[in-house]
């Protein structure tokens, strides 16, 4: 039981990567924590570092966060070279130092990715997400357009795979995982997403290419299948949808008019 | 303290004649935009979780040129990403005798007839809108085997009118607007402006033309002109330090906007969520919500001896004290969740609480496995179990869960009329940073419901009245009035900085949590309420004189916003807390002691409170004048709820 560990604290060494901005050079600074209880989170625990440093009066480790409960995706941190550390299907914030010993050394980066540029510290930009959603992640259905729900049942099977790929968080630890820097994991789950179901059917094709482009012009990557994405995602997205993009792409290349 | 009462009449603009009727007229006494003048109205659209995403990506459907804002990095981020339970629709799938009218019934009851009867009405009107477009957009629902929807009931609701997707029904929505935001996005009908803050609303001739925002990247202030502001900034929860809300959750854009006229409606109402994981420690940093659908399955107990340290599974039956099923025989672990959090206090205070600190009940899946197996409790809850095992590092399947209340949601917010329009014309609040339609407390799986009627089927009616109805001469954001609004943003800053004390803003924000949490948490009385009214009033003094900031302020400083957040809860809680004073009855999440029944259940007095309490601002620190909404029911009469 986790209740007998709840009076020991651990000694925890840190070496975080610090940038002061986009364009400033980086640099690895160390910390020594002594108060480490198994029970904080991994964030809690830098809340504890960054509580000293505001208390001497320096800068505080800036670092992505906002729901610490592994669904908003924002926490995006490279801990000793792992996605989100060494837990499996776990974010940053849901990682508990109980999974470390007394006396251990911890390596924090960020992200690193051409098409994800660092912002300052552990932070950095993932607006790239966005324009490739924005090319066509969606189903053009404008408010008061729908009809009845249940007009168009679905298989439970196709529901509940479309929900699989569905549940991305959007946080690219996929990205930071591959040594390509791809986001095939990220953008194929979306594509699955939609094409499992018959509301993704007419926009099928142009939406495969769109997002294969815009994910391309973004300068993430290529694949060639090293699957780590699939062993750093949070959410245990499969690289079953990788196959299906690629799929899916191909039939659109051959059916799409609009396609040069 | 005492704060003044006005006679100001407050208009909501609510129709009159029978109530299924009253939202048709309504749209079509509105006047209506030409299709080809839509284009020339600029909307400034803050916050894009359900609400902010569903109104911006409709307004620029319908035509309108749109700007939207967020704090996080991605619109996809906004905090209902992680509402987990569902979303409520009187659609009646499950042919189990819901309606229209038996969820507005079961809305203005709930929400102990402290809201208007018209809003909430037309909630449950539109809710089914809501699941189409929903559905359409390539949510992932629940389905059953045959393809359709999938239902079920929640949280005191006799009928199975949720609908959900796995624990992560907010995600998916969210996923869904947001995909509807970013396709106008791609075709330039939005502009997106992510990691800004608003800090002020500007004001031209008395109307709200325009927002201040810093630039969270740069630092740098940024001026955005408009012909209406629509705020869907979320909740205040974060007041209370520790809550199931998102660390960046916060009031500053509502708390500016009451500073420049928009009334502040009923901030005292707070839902208190029952089934939340108990703190662990003095590090804690948020709490998080294990969602109610668990007590659909999971019984609620303690033992029935005081201080009894077995464990739960060395605990037999008749040496359990189920007291949810005890106190309230008809609906049992279903009762609402202020009724659900103040027994767990009740039981707790009583000294019959478990675990390490006492604070916290068991909520117990045994009987359930044993009767529906695991493999059918997994495939309902797996997801929340294992988000419980990461945290606690407990089994669910294996021991009983432990859980405690924890500050959720706040009902209250800016004053809207019928419209969705605040006291300062031209400002639109939507979602939960209004104060609409869920009165003196929440059902489950309302607020995502609330949210998306807003932002996908009201506002973008009611909008088209402002701009045929009123002149919008040209503004530029070179007027002079901006220039006074950016100062005071800039000001206020730059201020912070100044102070350069000795503590640090998280510790300002973790003292201001406690003294909220004791005095203004689930049971307040005249005494504690008026302690924390000094002593909120005297931290924020301390704050001004003591906080520690670090610059720069051009710079990327996440300290520095969370200090403006904190310097802005400071505030409001004055308020807060005079607004809980002020009533002296205990309606939905809102529990005075000195108005309980014999059996220490909440007790209204309808004849003194049936109003909706709008303060208006009136200085820092000075008390504000009270606006008093009658409030009528003409449909559904007024009874002491009994969950009994
Ligand atoms: C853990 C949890 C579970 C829940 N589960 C359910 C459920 O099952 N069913 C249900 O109905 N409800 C649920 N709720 C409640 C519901 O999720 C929220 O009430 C709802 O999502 C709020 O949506 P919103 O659009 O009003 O605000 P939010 O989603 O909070 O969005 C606020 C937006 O405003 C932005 N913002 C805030 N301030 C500023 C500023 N100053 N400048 C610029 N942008 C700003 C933010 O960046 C964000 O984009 C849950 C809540 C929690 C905490
Ligand atoms: S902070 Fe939201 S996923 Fe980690």
């Amino acid at each position: 039981m986790s209740g007998d560990a709840s009076h020991e604290t651990m000694r925890i060494t840190l070496k975080v990567w610090r940038q002061s901005n986009a364009e400033a050079d980086g640099r690895i600074e160390t910390y020594h924590v002594s108060d480490v209880s198994p029970h904080m989170s991994f964030l809690e625990m830098l809340d504890v570092v960054n509580e000293r440093l505001l208390g001497q009066g320096k800068d505080p480790i800036a670092f992505d966060h906002d729901c610490r409960e592994g669904i908003c995706g924002a926490c995006s941190l490279m801990i000793d070279g792992r996605a989100h550390g060494p837990e499996a299907e776990t974010t940053a914030c849901q990682l508990h130092m109980r999974h470390y010993n007394d006396g251990d050394t911890i390596h924090v980066e960020p992200w690193r990715a051409n098409a994800f540029p660092v912002v300052r510290d552990l932070v950095v930009d993932r607006s790239a997400f966005d324009r490739i959603i924005a090319a066509g992640g969606f189903v053009s259905t404008p408010a008061g357009s729908a009809c009845d729900a249940n007009s168009l049942p679905i298989a439970k099977e196709n529901a509940e795979l479309a929900m699989d790929a569905a549940a991305c968080i959007g946080c690219g630890a996929c990205v930071a995982a591959c040594p390509n820097a791809a986001a095939m994991l990220f953008t194929s789950a979306k594509v699955a997403h939609l094409s499992l179901l018959p509301q993704g059917q007419p926009e099928r094709d142009a939406r495969v290419i769109a997002m294969v482009d815009a994910m391309d012009d973004e300068g993430f990557g290529n694949c060639t299948n090293h699957f780590e994405c699939m062993a750093a995602c949070p959410k245990g997205i499969s690289v079953e949808n990788i196959a299906r993009m690629n799929r899916e792409y191909l039939r659109a290349s051959l059916v799409s008019r609009s396609v040069e | 303290m005492a704060t003044t009462a006005a006679s100001t009449a407050l208009d909501s603009k609510c129709p009159t004649g029978p109530i299924e009727n009253r939202w048709d007229q309504h749209r079509f006494d509105l006047k209506l935009v030409n299709p080809a003048n839509k284009r020339k109205f600029h909307v400034l659209v803050v916050g894009t979780g359900l609400a902010g995403a569903s109104a911006a990506s409709t307004l620029a459907e319908l035509g309108y040129r749109v700007s939207a804002f967020c704090i996080q990095d991605s619109p996809r981020r906004a905090h209902s990403i992680a509402a987990q339970g569902g979303i409520n629709a009187a659609k009646n799938y499950p042919n189990d005798g819901d309606s229209i009218y038996r969820l507005f019934y079961d809305t203005v009851k709930g929400g102990d007839f402290r809201a208007r009867e018209s809003n909430v009405y037309r909630l449950a009107q539109v809710s089914n809108n809501i699941i189409d477009q929903c559905a359409a957009q390539g949510v992932p629902f629940a389905r059953e085997y045959g393809g359709v929807l999938s239902n079920r009931s929640f949280g005191g609701a006799q009928v199975s009118r949720t609908f959900y997707a796995r624990g992560q029904t907010g995600q998916q929505l969210l996923l869904g607007a947001y995909s509807s935001l970013m396709r106008m996005v791609g075709q330039k009908r939005v502009t997106m402006y992510s990691r800004r803050e608003m800090l002020d609303v500007v004001k031209v001739d008395g109307v709200a033309r325009g927002i201040i925002c810093r630039n969270l990247t740069t630092g740098e202030y940024e001026r955005f002109a408009g012909d209406a502001v629509v705020l869907c900034t979320g909740g205040y929860g974060n007041v209370f330090y520790l809550s199931t809300n998102a660390k960046a959750c916060n009031v500053t854009a509502a708390w500016r906007a009451h500073k420049q006229g928009a009334f502040f409606a009923n901030p005292c109402y707070t839902q208190i969520h029952p089934t939340c994981i108990p703190v662990s420690g003095s590090y804690q940093s948020k709490l998080t919500l294990m969602s109610e659908s668990l007590r659909n399955d999971g019984r609620v107990w303690v033992p029935k001896a005081k201080g009894d340290k077995r464990r739960a599974a060395d605990i037999p039956d008749d040496e359990r004290d189920y007291y949810l099923e005890r106190r309230y025989p008809s609906f049992g672990n279903l009762v609402p969740r202020d009724v659900a959090s103040r027994a767990a206090k009740e039981r707790c205070d009583a000294g019959y609480g478990v675990g390490a600190t006492g604070l916290s009940v068991f909520l117990d899946f045994r009987d359930a496995i044993q009767r529906d197996g695991i493999e059918t409790i997994r495939a309902k809850y797996g997801n929340l179990f294992q988000m419980y095992e990461k945290i606690t590092a407990d089994d669910p399947y294996r021991v009983p869960m432990r859980i405690y209340p924890a500050v959720h949601y706040t009902m209250g917010g800016l004053w809207v009329d019928y419209n969705l329009e605040s006291t300062l014309p031209g400002l639109f609040v939507l979602g939960e940073a209004n104060f609409s339609d869920h009165g003196a407390n929440r059902l489950g799986a309302s607020a995502l419901m609330q949210g998306l009627a807003d932002g996908y089927f009201v506002l973008p009616y009611t909008i088209g009245g402002h701009f045929a109805g009123r002149a919008l001469p040209a503004v530029q954001a070179s007027d002079p009035a901006f220039d006074s609004a950016e100062a005071t943003a800039r000001g206020r800053t730059d201020s912070i900085l100044a102070v350069n004390g000795s503590r640090t803003v998280d510790a300002f924000h973790r003292e201001l949590g406690r003294l909220m949490w004791e005095h203004c948490g689930m049971a307040r009385n005249d005494a504690g309420l008026r302690r924390a009214h000094d002593d909120i009033r005297a931290l924020r003094e301390e704050f001004w004189q003591d906080v520690r900031v670090p610059g720069p302020a051009a710079s990327f400083n996440q300290n520095l916003e969370h200090a403006g957040r904190v310097a802005d809860f400071l505030e409001f809680a004055e308020l807060f807390s005079a607004d809980a004073l002020q009533r002296t009855e205990s309606c939905g999440g809102h529990f005075r002691e000195e108005s309980q029944t014999d059996e220490g259940e909440a007790q209204r007095q309808d004849d003194e409170f049936s109003f909706a309490a709008a303060w208006e601002f009136q200085g820092v620190g000075e008390p504000e004048t009270l606006h008093k909404e009658p409030l009528e029911f003409e449909y559904v009469k007024p009874s002491q709820r009994s969950y009994k």
